[in-house]
Formats: structure tokens, sequence, C-alpha cells
């Protein structure tokens, strides 16, 4: 399931409702991301989250599709949010089930991999010398490149 | 037509979100497109000056610069992604 929403979630809801009642289900993984308070050596009091509506959805959509591919996944998740967001608050949740834990860890990873390189989403970060976006980080792209295919 | 969109800094530097645009003469693909959303002023010139600081959507697609462009596309030019 794919959900872009500007308000936040409850992880606990979440993960009980993608398995709730699915016996088949053994393992169930999990990744957060937070809006860090510190980003290099400038103070982050805020930060806004922008997306491309429409390509998000399906940016994600074929993140999750691919997953559900790769791996024998009982059930997956991927809640992105937008708009403005403080240190602490929570900005993303993936999550795989499946009947053992090694497919549910590796479809979380890369999830979450797969997002940070391929959804439409772009940080601007407030700092003490004003708003700045953020640059792309090519550990980034390494992480999602660990993935690929031959 | 074409309806370009932008996003983050590119955004900022083009003014605005979207438009509709007549795709030029000679404009076949994202390249073409780039090199003549350049020549179009400053906030433009400002936005295209350097295409491998960009990403481009081609109908919500990630594309490379050679995809072609066709009336009717849909083609957002935004930074690399810094989303999760």
């Amino acid at each position: 399931m794919i959900r872009v929403q500007a308000e936040d979630f409850d992880v606990g809801a979440e993960l009980e409702a993608m398995s709730k009642g699915n016996h088949a289900i053994g393992g169930l993984c999990s990744f957060v991301g937070l809006v860090r308070e510190m980003a290099g050596s400038a103070d982050i009091g805020a930060m806004t989250l922008e997306h491309y509506p429409g390509m998000t959805e399906k940016a994600l959509a074929e993140i999750e599709a691919e997953a559900l591919e790769r791996w024998p996944l009982e059930s997956t998740l991927i809640i992105h949010r937008y708009g403005r967001l403080e240190p602490g608050d929570r900005i993303v949740l993936v999550a795989a089930s499946s009947a053992h834990r090694e497919a549910s860890f590796e479809a979380c990873h890369f999830l979450i991999d797969f997002l940070k390189t391929k959804a439409p989403f772009w940080k601007l970060e407030e700092t003490p010398d004003g708003a700045k976006w953020v640059d792309a980080r090519s550990s980034d792209d390494a992480a999602a490149e660990r993935w690929m295919k031959d | 037509m074409l309806k370009l969109l932008y996003f983050a800094w590119v955004r900022e530097r083009t003014g605005q979100g979207s438009e509709d645009v007549a795709r030029p003469d000679g404009v076949a693909t994202v390249a073409d497109l780039m090199a003549w959303q350049a020549g179009r002023g400053a906030g433009y010139a400002e936005a295209f000056a350097d295409p491998a600081r960009l990403r481009v959507a081609v109908n919500q697609e990630h594309v490379g610069a050679d995809h072609p462009v066709a009336d009717g596309d849909e083609i957002a030019f935004f930074p690399p992604v810094t989303g999760g």
C-alpha cells in the first residue's frame, strides 16, 4: 500500500493493520525516517518537503511492485509525508512482511534505498543562513545501486 | 502544446510551478528542450545553465536527455531527489 500525506502516522497501528489476520506472516520489518536536528554543521529549525503529485504515487507504486516481484512478501507499506516538518517528526515509513525474516529485511532495505533515489521529493531546510535545498548524496545513489540487477 | 513543470530550486528560478508552451521548432528531445529553455531569459538561463544538475521526467517517468519530446507531453524539470 502507498500513501502520500501531510499528516503524521501511527507506526504501531500501521504495522498492525498490514499484518493483522494474516497468519502466513512470520516476520515484519519496518524503517522509520525522522527529521534530524543537525545537517552538516548548520542548525536545522525545520524543513519543508515538496513533491510531484501524481508522479510521486506512481514512482512509489513502481518501487513497491518491484519489491513484490523480487521477494516472497505478504504485504508492503510505504507512507511518505510532505509539507513542513520539525526535528523529531516522522517523514517516512516503509515496511515489508514475509513468512521469514530474510525477505522482510531485504525488501524493507530495498524499499527505502530505492525511494531515496527515485521518488520525487525535495527537502528545503530552514537554516540560520536562510532556506536551503538539500543536495542529493552520492552515497544514496550507491545504496540504490547495490540493488540493481545485472 | 507541452505542459512544463518545475520543482524545488528549478521552480524558484523559473518563477512558476507549471506552464503550457507550444513545442518550439526543432525541439525533438529533452536535450533540445533544455537548450531552448536556457535561452528564454534570466531565470531560465540560470535554471538550465548546467543540464547535468537537472533530472527530467516525461509523463511522470524518469528519462534521459535523449528521450523524445512530443506534443501533449507533461515534462518536469527538477534537481536530484532528496526524499526519505
